[in-house]
């Protein structure tokens, strides 16, 4: 069963379990991107156990080179 | 006198103005970034601002680097900002450094400063500034800016650094040239502000920091996100067990105009 979240302030639904898996959902680069769960970022390391539960907040990050 | 309006402000005083006053601040980049640093810093009474960059004024330029004229189009962009900042502030000492920041210069260059801005304009010297000023023990601000949005940190010996949320650069592929990617300038204006007023809040004791926080911008929404972020353990440069042990820059540096 799909989950309903939040990805940048939109709603989305995920069959992702984790944020490894979501991760690999939205085809997100290997490398320059991180990934907050409600406001708090989640490691690269710790993706794979840290779960996603109904009505979470996702941010996805891209680093920003421009100045 | 000039300095009234911050020596009325609670908690700030003549005590306040005066650490400005004797403080020095190094700005990597006179660029989007770097214009409303200077001019804020400037205006603001900071004793010492350097500026590092090798670049010249472009027309191009003026759409989002406010502290360059039309007529300064060919000049160096470190002597263009040296001579605003002179004519704002005669109280401020300015030192430029005519040069790109690199792993030859960058250690010696901000070694001389209380606190570091990054507004440089890639990855390369952007991983470069905070590597410096992480194996110095130097506070920074990094802010990044990508057409209406932008990020920025503040970093102090021992919290989290760049690398803690972003261990590495993103591939070459993923890298969407300055060419082709487009900056409102105003976004730019906000993201360089706020870094300034990091670097007032660090230099006079005042607030909070944006430490173990990475602040979002979306300038469409208007939205203003603080995500928290620790020390990350892992993290190859601060975490337990560092593997970058000596500066090195990435050699991708996909906006610098070739010098001829």
């Amino acid at each position: 069963m799909p989950i309903k979240i939040q990805i940048n302030n939109a709603d989305a639904l995920t069959e992702a379990s984790n944020v490894q898996q979501l991760a690999q959902e939205l085809n997100l680069p290997e490398r320059g991107v991180a990934i907050a769960v409600n406001n708090q970022i989640a490691p690269r390391a710790s993706w794979s156990d840290t779960s996603l539960n109904e009505g979470d907040r996702i941010t996805v990050i891209k680093a920003a080179f421009g100045g | 006198m000039r300095y009234s309006r911050h020596i009325l402000l609670e908690g700030f005083g003549k005590e306040g103005q005066q650490k400005l006053l004797q403080s020095k601040v190094l700005l990597i980049g006179a660029g989007g970034l770097g214009s409303p640093n200077a001019l804020y810093l400037a205006a603001a009474g900071v004793g010492t601002i350097g500026i590092a960059d090798a670049d010249t004024v472009s027309l191009s330029n003026l759409q989002r680097q406010v502290i360059h004229f039309t007529q300064d189009i060919g000049k160096p962009k470190v002597e263009s900002a040296a001579e605003k900042i002179r004519q704002i502030n005669p109280d401020v000492k300015v030192v430029t450094y005519d040069q790109f920041i690199s792993q030859a210069n960058a250690s010696e260059i901000i070694s001389d400063y209380d606190f570091i801005i990054d507004c440089t304009d890639s990855f390369a010297s952007k991983y470069l500034v905070n590597d410096a000023c992480v194996m110095a023990h130097k506070p920074f601000c990094a802010g990044g800016v990508v057409k209406y949005g932008a990020q920025v940190m503040t970093h102090v010996p021992g919290s989290a650094c760049y690398r803690c949320i972003f261990p590495e650069p993103p591939a070459e592929n993923d890298v969407e040239t300055c060419a082709t990617v487009g900056v409102l300038g105003s976004v730019v204006g906000i993201m360089g502000s706020i870094q300034a007023t990091e670097a007032i809040k660090y230099l006079t004791g005042i607030g909070e920091l944006l430490t173990n926080k990475l602040l979002i911008v979306d300038a469409l929404s208007m939205n203003f996100q603080s995500i928290a972020f620790n020390q990350n353990k892992e993290c190859s440069l601060c975490g337990e067990h560092p593997t970058i042990t000596e500066l090195e820059e990435y050699s991708f540096q996909p906006c610098r105009k070739i010098k001829v």
